[in-house]
C-alpha cells in the first residue's frame, strides 16, 4: 500500500510517470480520504465522483509520454471559481443552485495542465470572514481540533490539505484569506503578485485586493501550482502582461521585521515560534533588521473601507432576474429587496451596508476617498522598507485557530486579518508557511510564519520559506 | 468623530442596497455598523499628505473593435441560469409604473 498523503508533489509526479502508481489509483485514494474526512470537517461541499473520468484520460495521456506540468494530479478548488457545468455557490444561498456558464481562467489552466479537479470546497458566503463560519453551507472545522475553525475564507481548501482530502487546493485572498487558514491549518498558502494570477472567472469581493493563489503541503508544492496558473489574460483588466519576475539572484537576503507593529494582541507563545524561526533564517546566512512601516497599522481600517465599497458594488450584480435564488415580490423592487433580503447572509448584508454608507455622498470623501490616500501611503511605506530589505516577516495571525463561536462581535473577527491585510493593500505577494505549533488546552495547533516581497518577488519567498520548512521539519 | 448610527439611518442605506433587512436584525446591524465605523475612523487621523500618485496603476486595455466571438454562441448557456426567462430575453416584472 502506498502512502500517498506523506508525498510532497513532485513524489506524486515521479510517482506517476515511472508508473508506480496511477492517476486514477491516486484520484480514488483522495476521493475516499475526501469523503472520510469531511463528514466532520465539512471541507467540500462537492465531490466530483465522475473525477475518475479525468483521471483515467490523464493515465492514457502518462501512457502515451505525454507531459503535462498537473498531469494526473488531484486538486480541489474554492467554490468562488468557475467551472463549466458544475455549481459555483461562493457559500451563499442567493447562488445555491447557480450552475457555472464557463470556465474561469484558472479552472481552464488547470485542465489545460491535465489535473483532475476532484471538488469544491467550502469558504464564507463570498469570501468575506475569517472563520467559514459565515457560509451558508456550515462552518469548516479545524482538523487539529474540530472544536476550532479552520480559518478563512479559504477554510475549506486549508482544511483539505491538512485532512488528507487533495494534495493540492486553490483559494482567492483578498485581506488573508489563503495565509490564514494556511496558517491555522498547518500547511503553506501563496497569495501572489496582485495582477499575476487571472481573476476572470472568480466571484468578485474586492476587485482591487482579490487573488487567486495555491496551498499545498510543501513551499516547491505551491510554487509548482503558482507556475501553472499564472499567465497574462486579456479578460481580466488587471492582468499584469509581460510581467518580470524576480529570478532570486541573490543568496543572502536581508529580512525586516516591523517590530513596532508586533506589540498588541499577538500571543507570546506565536512570537517566539516567530523568534525562533527567524534565529533559524540568521544560523543560515540571511541578515535580520528591524524596518518601521510607519503607516501599517491603518491597513486594517482601510481594507474595511476599500473591501465593503468594492464588495456592495460588485455584490449588486446579484439582482434575482438573470441568474441565481429569485424570491417573488409585489412588484419589481419587491423582486430585489426580497430576493437580496433572503440570499444574502447576515455578514453580506452588512458589508454591502457598510459599502453604501462609505460610498455615499457627504461620506465618500471622509472614507473612500480618504482610504485610497493611506492606501497610497502604505504602498509607499513598503518600497520604502524593500529599499533596505528582501523581504518583510511577521506571524501570519496573532494567535492559533480561535474556538467555532469565540469572535461574535465583527470588530474582533476582523483583527484575525491585521498581519495579512498590509499586502493586498499593497498588491504584493504574501505567503505562509508552518513554524511549529502552540499548545492550547493540551491540543498542538499550528501557527504561521508570514513573508512578504516587492511585486513580482514571488521566488524570494520560495526561496526563503524552503529554509523555515528545512527547520520545522 | 461622534456619530450614531440610528435604525432610521439602517433602513435608508437597506433601501439604496436594494436588501430586505428583517425588524428584529436592524437594531443589531446598526450597533454593529457603528463598532467598524469607529474603528475605521482611526484613518481620520492620518495627516492628509497628497501622496505623488493615487493608489492602483492606471491604463487602458483595449481590444479589436470587431465581434470577440459568434453572435449568439453562448446566448442558450447563459438565459438557462436565468430564473425566468421567455425565448431569448430574461422575463421581468415591468419597469415603469402606471402613476
Amino acid at each position: 500500500m502506498i502512502d500517498f498523503n506523506t508525498k510532497t508533489l513532485k513524489e506524486l509526479q515521479e510517482g506517476l510517470a515511472s508508473g508506480e502508481f496511477t492517476s486514477l489509483e491516486l484520484t480514488k485514494h483522495y476521493l475516499k480520504e475526501g469523503k472520510k474526512g469531511n463528514g466532520e470537517i465539512n471541507a467540500f461541499l462537492e465531490i466530483f465522483d465522475n473525477a475518475t473520468e479525468q483521471a483515467v484520460k490523464a493515465d492514457k495521456k502518462i501512457k502515451k509520454g505525454e507531459k503535462g506540468d498537473l498531469l494526473g494530479i488531484p486538486i480541489a478548488i474554492k467554490d468562488n471559481m468557475l467551472m463549466e457545468g458544475k455549481k459555483a455557490t461562493a457559500g451563499s444561498k442567493i447562488l445555491e443552485n447557480y450552475v457555472a456558464s464557463y470556465d474561469s481562467f484558472v479552472v481552464k489552466k488547470l485542465k489545460n495542465a491535465g489535473a483532475v479537479i476532484i471538488g469544491r470546497t467550502n469558504l464564507d458566503e463570498f469570501a468575506m470572514g475569517s472563520s467559514t463560519e459565515n457560509s451558508a453551507f456550515g462552518v469548516v472545522k479545524n482538523p487539529h481540533d474540530k472544536k476550532r475553525v479552520a480559518g478563512g475564507s479559504s477554510g475549506g481548501s486549508a482544511a483539505v490539505i491538512a485532512m488528507n482530502g487533495s494534495p493540492i487546493s486553490l483559494g482567492s485572498d483578498t485581506g488573508g484569506s489563503i495565509r490564514e487558514p494556511a496558517a491555522f491549518c498547518g500547511c503553506v498558502g501563496l497569495k501572489p503578485t496582485y495582477g499575476t494570477v487571472s481573476r476572470s472567472g472568480l466571484i468578485a469581493l474586492g476587485s482591487s485586493l482579490d487573488q487567486i493563489g495555491p496551498f499545498g503541503k510543501t513551499v516547491s508544492d505551491v510554487e509548482t501550482v503558482f507556475n501553472v496558473i499564472k499567465e497574462h489574460d486579456p479578460k481580466d483588466s488587471t492582468s499584469i502582461r509581460n510581467p518580470k519576475f524576480y529570478k532570486g539572484e541573490k543568496k543572502k537576503l536581508t529580512i525586516g521585521v516591523p517590530r513596532d507593529f508586533l506589540t498588541e494582541g499577538v500571543s507570546s507563545d506565536v512570537l517566539e515560534r516567530f523568534e525562533a524561526a527567524l534565529a533559524e533564517l540568521k544560523k543560515a546566512g540571511h541578515v535580520i533588521k528591524d524596518v518601521k512601516l510607519p503607516y501599517i497599522k491603518y491597513s486594517l481600517p482601510v481594507y474595511y473601507i476599500i473591501m465593503p465599497a468594492e464588495a456592495s458594488t460588485n455584490l449588486s450584480r446579484f439582482d434575482g432576474m438573470r441568474y441565481g435564488l429569485h424570491v417573488e415580490g409585489e412588484e419589481l423592487l419587491e423582486d430585489y429587496n426580497k430576493s437580496r433580503g433572503v440570499g444574502f447572509g447576515k455578514e453580506a448584508r452588512r458589508r454591502i451596508i457598510l459599502g453604501t454608507y462609505v460610498l455615499s455622498s457627504g461620506y465618500y470623501d471622509a472614507y473612500y476617498g480618504k482610504a485610497t490616500v493611506v492606501r497610497q501611503m502604505i504602498r509607499e511605506d513598503f518600497d520604502k522598507a524593500f529599499k533596505g530589505c528582501d523581504a518583510i516577516a511577521t506571524p501570519t495571525a496573532p494567535g492559533p485557530a480561535f474556538k467555532i463561536g469565540e469572535k461574535e462581535d465583527p470588530v474582533s473577527m476582523y483583527l484575525a486579518d491585521i498581519f495579512t491585510v498590509p499586502a493586498n493593500i499593497a498588491g504584493i505577494p504574501g505567503i505562509s508557511i508552518p513554524m511549529g505549533t502552540v499548545s492550547r488546552h493540551d491540543i498542538e495547533l499550528p501557527v504561521g510564519f508570514q513573508l512578504m516581497a516587492p511585486h513580482l518577488h514571488e521566488e524570494t519567498l520560495f526561496t526563503l520559506g524552503k529554509e523555515i520548512e528545512k527547520y520545522t521539519n | 468623530m461622534e456619530r450614531m448610527i440610528k435604525v432610521e439611518e439602517i433602513e435608508k442605506l437597506a433601501e439604496l442596497s436594494r436588501i430586505e433587512v428583517p425588524e428584529e436584525e436592524k437594531k443589531t446591524l446598526a450597533s454593529d455598523i457603528e463598532a467598524i465605523l469607529e474603528y475605521i475612523s482611526q484613518i481620520q487621523e492620518v495627516a492628509s499628505v497628497e501622496p505623488e500618485s493615487v493608489a492602483g496603476e492606471q491604463r487602458n486595455v483595449m481590444r479589436e473593435d470587431g465581434t470577440p466571438h459568434k453572435s449568439g454562441l453562448h446566448t442558450e448557456n447563459l438565459l438557462n441560469a436565468a430564473p425566468k426567462r421567455e425565448k431569448n430575453y430574461f422575463r421581468v416584472k415591468k419597469i415603469l409604473s402606471q402613476d
